[in-house]
């Protein structure tokens, strides 16, 4: 059954169209990447699939009793956050607000699923860590460790590795091949590395305002687009 | 000194100055944190002339200065979130336009009416002698209320200041939250100005953040560190201006100084010093 679907979604900023004639759709404990050249619409897309923004025509739609905000969120960080003193704790714990009202004090349970969360992705021994003084792949799995405090059954990440090291950087997709796999965790990634979403992905999107290619991750490198984006990455050399 | 405390305590002036000063720079600690973590941190200097327009368009016209400057500044503030989330004007621009003309009008202003008196020189600069008791029970109340709401709302504000995509994406009305800071922030710096004056009401919000930076490393003992640092800069700052005869504000910006300096010295020197067992 798809977790997620969009028909003939068209996203647009005042007159500029950002996305047209999207539709896809995708089944629970998918890994989807979403490629694409800088302003090809991933970022608009995002926002639409998140809820933040709504479609100029068409529509994104999540399975029953699936609510826009039980979306994990992995958000490109920001200049703000790196002199920001904070606790891993912290970071981690305001990742429970997302399921509360008003009045927002964390219980036992959101305490027990921060401290589940730190566990599952090996950094529990940062609990009291400051934020600003890790690496950059113990920061992403920090904000990892929020995101699934705010769902478990969707994760969308937005150029997750972007300024990680090659080790991190193979850490990380390690850590989210795992929770996809073990976990049946739903994966939606916007990535640049095309060889990694090609290896990791079940499925690929390639946009640029309207969808080049959709299909399996694996037919893609035999894909017009895919051939044409691979070529531009000035990788021509690997296939 | 305990004879100087005990001397200040005997003017019910200074009694009445120091139970409300300290009272706002309890909230100016609180908010502070959060403007400076998201770069806002022009936000108190540009209502604060804002707020000193106010007061002179309320001189002019013979009206409580308070119920003048209170819906101008919470208004100004509102009206300096929207400019700056639009993103055509960029905030610190933004806040340098709105700052700078709501000053400019209220010169011209009081250039028309009255001309430059005590009265405006106080604006300027603060006196503590500026609070009549029913401004006092005002001060006390709001900053109660200021206080109550930021604790109440406290892990929201956390996550608004942190990350305020991963908060809107995750369901939190990011921009209630963003305008309840901004509210809050304009009642605090209106009530303040007036004690500290309208050119120096903003170090109130920006020296304890940036000093209790320097020492600590999670939000929670930020916030707690710069409440104390506040409050206990405060009351050094009118204690010396009572010993020394210097003005009240700016004495209160000078012992907000020097706590940052010892702030920043002792971060300093222990960084230096886990450098050396890291490496050791």
């Amino acid at each position: 059954m798809a977790v997620l679907s969009c028909e003939n979604l068209c996203l647009a900023y005042e007159n500029k169209i950002a996305v047209s004639d999207l539709s896809f759709s995708l089944e629970a404990g998918e890994y989807l990447c979403i490629v694409g050249e800088n302003g090809s619409g991933k970022s608009t897309l995002i926002k639409a699939l998140l809820g933040l923004k709504a479609p100029k025509s068409g529509k994104v739609s999540l399975s029953d009793g699936v609510k826009h905000t039980e979306i994990g969120y992995l958000p490109q960080q920001t200049p703000a956050q790196k002199d920001f003193p904070a606790s891993v704790w912290e970071v981690v714990l305001s990742g429970c607000l997302s399921a509360k009202g008003l009045i927002s004090f964390y219980t036992r349970k959101d305490r027990q699923r921060a401290m589940e969360n730190l566990e599952k992705l090996g950094i529990a021994n940062l609990k009291n860590a400051c934020y600003r003084e890790l690496s950059g792949g113990q920061q992403q799995r920090v904000l990892l460790a929020r995101a699934l405090c705010a769902a478990k059954k969707m994760l969308l990440l937005d150029e997750p590795v972007t300024g990680l090291d090659p080790i991190a950087t193979a850490d990380f997709y390690a850590l989210i091949r795992d929770l996809n796999k073990k976990d049946g965790v739903t994966i939606i990634m916007v990535s640049h590395d095309l060889h990694a979403a090609i290896e990791n992905a079940d499925k690929i999107l390639q946009l640029r305002c309207k969808p080049l290619y959709y299909g399996p991750a694996k037919h893609y490198a035999e894909s017009e687009a895919g051939k044409k984006l691979l070529g531009g990455d000035g990788n021509a050399c690997h296939h | 000194m305990p004879a100087i405390i005990e001397a200040m305590f005997a003017y019910p002036f200074l009694t009445r100055a120091l139970i409300v000063g300290i009272l706002i720079s309890l909230c100016a600690a609180l908010l502070g944190v959060s403007l400076v973590l998201k770069r806002y941190s022009m936000i108190g200097d540009g209502l604060s002339h804002v707020g000193f327009g106010a007061l002179a368009a309320a001189a002019a016209m013979n009206a409580a200065p308070l119920y003048v400057a209170i819906p101008v500044v919470v208004i100004a503030a509102f009206l300096l979130l929207r400019i700056s989330e639009s993103g055509k004007i960029k905030g610190d621009s933004a806040i340098a336009l709105i700052s700078a003309s709501a000053l400019a009008i209220g010169v011209m202003i009081v250039s028309l009416s009255s001309g430059m008196n005590t009265d405006i020189y106080n604006y300027m600069f603060g006196s503590i002698l500026s609070m009549s008791s029913g401004d006092v029970t005002l001060s006390v109340v709001l900053s109660i209320v200021v206080m109550i709401l930021f604790a109440v709302f406290y892990n929201r504000i956390f996550a608004v200041t942190f990350d305020e995509t991963f908060a809107r994406a995750t369901g939190t009305k990011a921009g209630i939250y963003n305008m309840l800071i901004a509210l809050l922030t304009a009642l605090t710096i209106v009530l303040g100005m007036r004690m500290m004056g309208a050119m120096l009401i903003s170090s109130l919000i920006i020296f304890p953040a940036l000093t209790s930076m320097r020492v600590c490393k999670r939000f929670r003992s930020v916030i707690i560190c710069s409440a104390v640092v506040s409050a206990v800069c405060f009351f050094a700052g009118i204690s010396s201006s009572y010993a020394l005869s210097t003005p009240a504000g700016a004495s209160v910006v000078v012992a907000n100084l020097v706590a940052f300096l010892i702030f920043a010295a002792v971060g300093a020197i222990r960084d230096a010093m886990q450098l050396r067992l890291d490496k050791g």
